[in-house]
């Protein structure tokens, strides 16, 4: 990889995998939670919540970036508290990043979670509940077991949405090298630099595998595991 | 006996109001109807699945369900074992971890030696390993019975546990209900429409009919009435207790005491003494007024009418035997014809007898 790729172009690399990972695992128990209640209740306003949840597919993400940075700058109130007194700070950091990746990629892991819980048998659940299982107990050992491929299809595809985030990015974030510059705006950097279109070119190449990588890693997973689920 | 479940629970165009004895005795309660007549709904609240507008449940002294008293035990509380039509094992696990997921879950769990007394009961040893979706129908049902026996539970309801399958799976799996229903000790509440495993596996009988209690008693009496007879789901025929009296080996017969008098039978293999259950359809019996000489039935038996029912073209009559009763199934045209009616003294000639069912005692 070292002959391929410049330093700063593998940074970009391993900056673009570990927001994306972080994104993926902190929506994970929300996008669970979300994916539950959309799944099991039925409550007033529950449209307003499903378009709540699935606003970040059809909003700009440069919107997303904008409300992002006007909530979290440092001289905004909650960006403001935060540092105080907690010390945490979004804006011009890759945490940053990945909590714009996060929300834009949300949909995508409560979708896929939500069409798996509901394609579990109610009557599969009444068995449990006679077999002496009560609430939390049928959700250890039966729901979340039976939507692990929903579970695991939702993030590797979110994962793969994320590595592809710029727009929210690059407004809430900024262009950093090494602490916000991810592969889409390493590759917007190196467009914008005169002779930098190998650089541009070798980057678009390695999205594109990694994003293919993705896909088929996503199926692969699938099968394993609705193979392990006896599907 | 006082009512162990009363149920009245109105759906959209559906009125349940049914009240019967159940979980009092060790013994096997079969709830008959045609479907859409309550059945699964009462499964349902017994099980505590369905929370009912209005009922009643007590086993064994512990109230489970009492809405006006505001008691409504959860499912997962009641240690009442459900058998469903399809089987629900969880697709994820294996037969072995199916079938430990309600013994694990009791309360006061029964020995491990239990776990392989039940395997073995249901013959299950080698399909430990396997997931559910590699197991046949019959595999499926005989996992799902030892599930719920592992539970230890304080009764089982068992809703039609065979109607899915064809009927060699059934064969299959019918003797292994027999045994369960002998080796254990647990009420059962055995919901179905086929008379042939009602006569086979039950005691008592519940017959439900758009949603009330229309007979309720011993297998024998139920299948005796004959206001049960009429309309299109209406009982086949009697049940009745014979003992078996001796065997025609040359002939490949057997022969049942049955009534005073003896009945002759396909050959079953079974010692003397035994007592067997036979099913005598009501279109198997003809009736006479003097007891034929030359015709080919073996089996003829005195009766005297004790009621006619008319029934279309057809009149379904309640014979009186020296023990028990039987139904016929004649042309009303015969009925005038003979000058049949109730007191009158005639021959049934029994044109075939099932014989099935578990011994007793």
């Amino acid at each position: 990889m070292e002959g391929f790729l410049t330093a700063a172009e593998l940074e970009a690399l391993g900056l673009s995998l570990r927001v994306a990972l972080v994104a993926v695992l902190v929506d994970l128990p929300f996008a669970f939670g979300a994916a539950l209640l959309l799944a099991r209740c039925d409550f007033r306003g529950k449209a307003l919540v499903d378009g709540a949840i699935h606003l970040p597919l059809v909003l700009p993400p440069v919107a997303l970036g904008y409300l992002l940075l006007i909530s979290f700058g440092t001289r905004a109130p909650l960006g403001a508290f935060l540092l105080e007194h907690f010390g945490i700070q979004f804006v011009f950091s890759w945490t940053g990043a990945a909590l714009a990746s996060a929300i834009l990629t949300f949909p995508f892991q409560v979708r896929a979670i939500r069409l798996s819980l509901e394609a579990q048998s109610a009557g599969l659940a009444e068995a449990a509940e006679s077999l002496g299982a009560g609430a939390l107990d049928r959700l250890l050992s039966l729901h979340i077991p039976l939507a692990l491929p929903g579970i695991l299809a939702g993030a590797v595809t979110a994962f793969a949405a994320c590595l592809g985030e710029f727009g929210a990015i690059i407004t809430f974030v900024s262009n950093i090298p090494g602490e916000t510059r991810t592969l889409p705006l390493a590759i917007y950097t190196a467009i914008q630099t005169p002779g930098g279109e190998a650089a541009a070119a070798r980057l678009a190449a390695l999205s594109i595998g990694l994003a293919l990588g993705g896909l088929v890693l996503a199926d692969w997973v699938g099968r394993r595991t609705r193979n392990f689920i006896g599907q | 006996m006082s009512p162990g479940i009363e149920l009245r629970h109105r759906l959209r165009d559906f009125t349940l109001d049914a009240a019967f004895a159940f979980g009092d005795t060790p013994c096997v309660t079969a709830l008959f109807g045609p479907s859409g007549a309550g059945k699964s709904t009462i499964i349902h609240a017994i099980a505590g699945l369905l929370r009912p507008q209005w009922g009643r449940l007590a086993l064994h002294g512990e109230t489970l369900l009492d809405t006006e008293r505001g008691i409504f035990v959860p499912a997962s509380a009641r240690r009442i074992g459900v058998v469903f039509q399809d089987a629900r094992l969880f697709p994820h696990l294996s037969v072995r971890a199916n079938l430990l997921y309600g013994w694990r879950r009791a309360p006061a769990p029964g020995p491990a030696q239990d776990i392989d007394r039940i395997v073995a009961l249901l013959g299950l040893e080698s399909l430990l390993a396997r997931k559910p979706r590699n197991l046949s129908g019959g595999e499926r049902s005989r996992v799902a019975l030892a599930r719920a026996l592992l539970m230890n539970p304080r009764a089982l309801l068992l809703d039609e546990p065979l109607a899915a399958l064809d009927a060699p799976r059934k064969a299959e799996i019918l003797p292994y209900l027999e045994r369960l229903v002998r080796e254990t000790k647990i009420p059962m509440l055995y919901v179905s429409h086929a008379l042939d495993e009602v006569a086979r596996l039950a005691d008592r009988m519940v017959v439900l009919n758009a949603g009330r209690v229309v007979a309720e008693g011993s297998l024998f009496d139920v299948t005796a009435q004959l206001d049960l007879f009429t309309g299109a789901h209406r009982l086949p025929g009697a049940v009745l207790e014979a003992v078996i009296a001796g065997h025609d080996a040359a002939h490949g017969l057997s022969e049942l005491a049955f009534a005073g008098e003896i009945l002759v039978v396909p050959a079953i293999a079974r010692p003397i003494g035994d007592k067997v259950r036979i099913r005598i359809d009501a279109d198997d019996v003809m009736l006479a007024l003097v007891r034929p000489e030359s015709v080919s039935a073996n089996n003829i038996l005195p009766a005297s009418i004790a009621a006619i029912r008319d029934d279309g073209p057809n009149a379904d009559v309640q014979l009186r035997l020296k023990e028990g009763h039987l139904i016929a199934r004649i042309t009303r045209r015969s009925v005038e014809r003979l000058g049949l009616q109730p007191g009158t003294d005639v021959f049934a000639l029994i044109k075939s007898v099932t014989v099935g069912g578990r011994e007793q005692g």
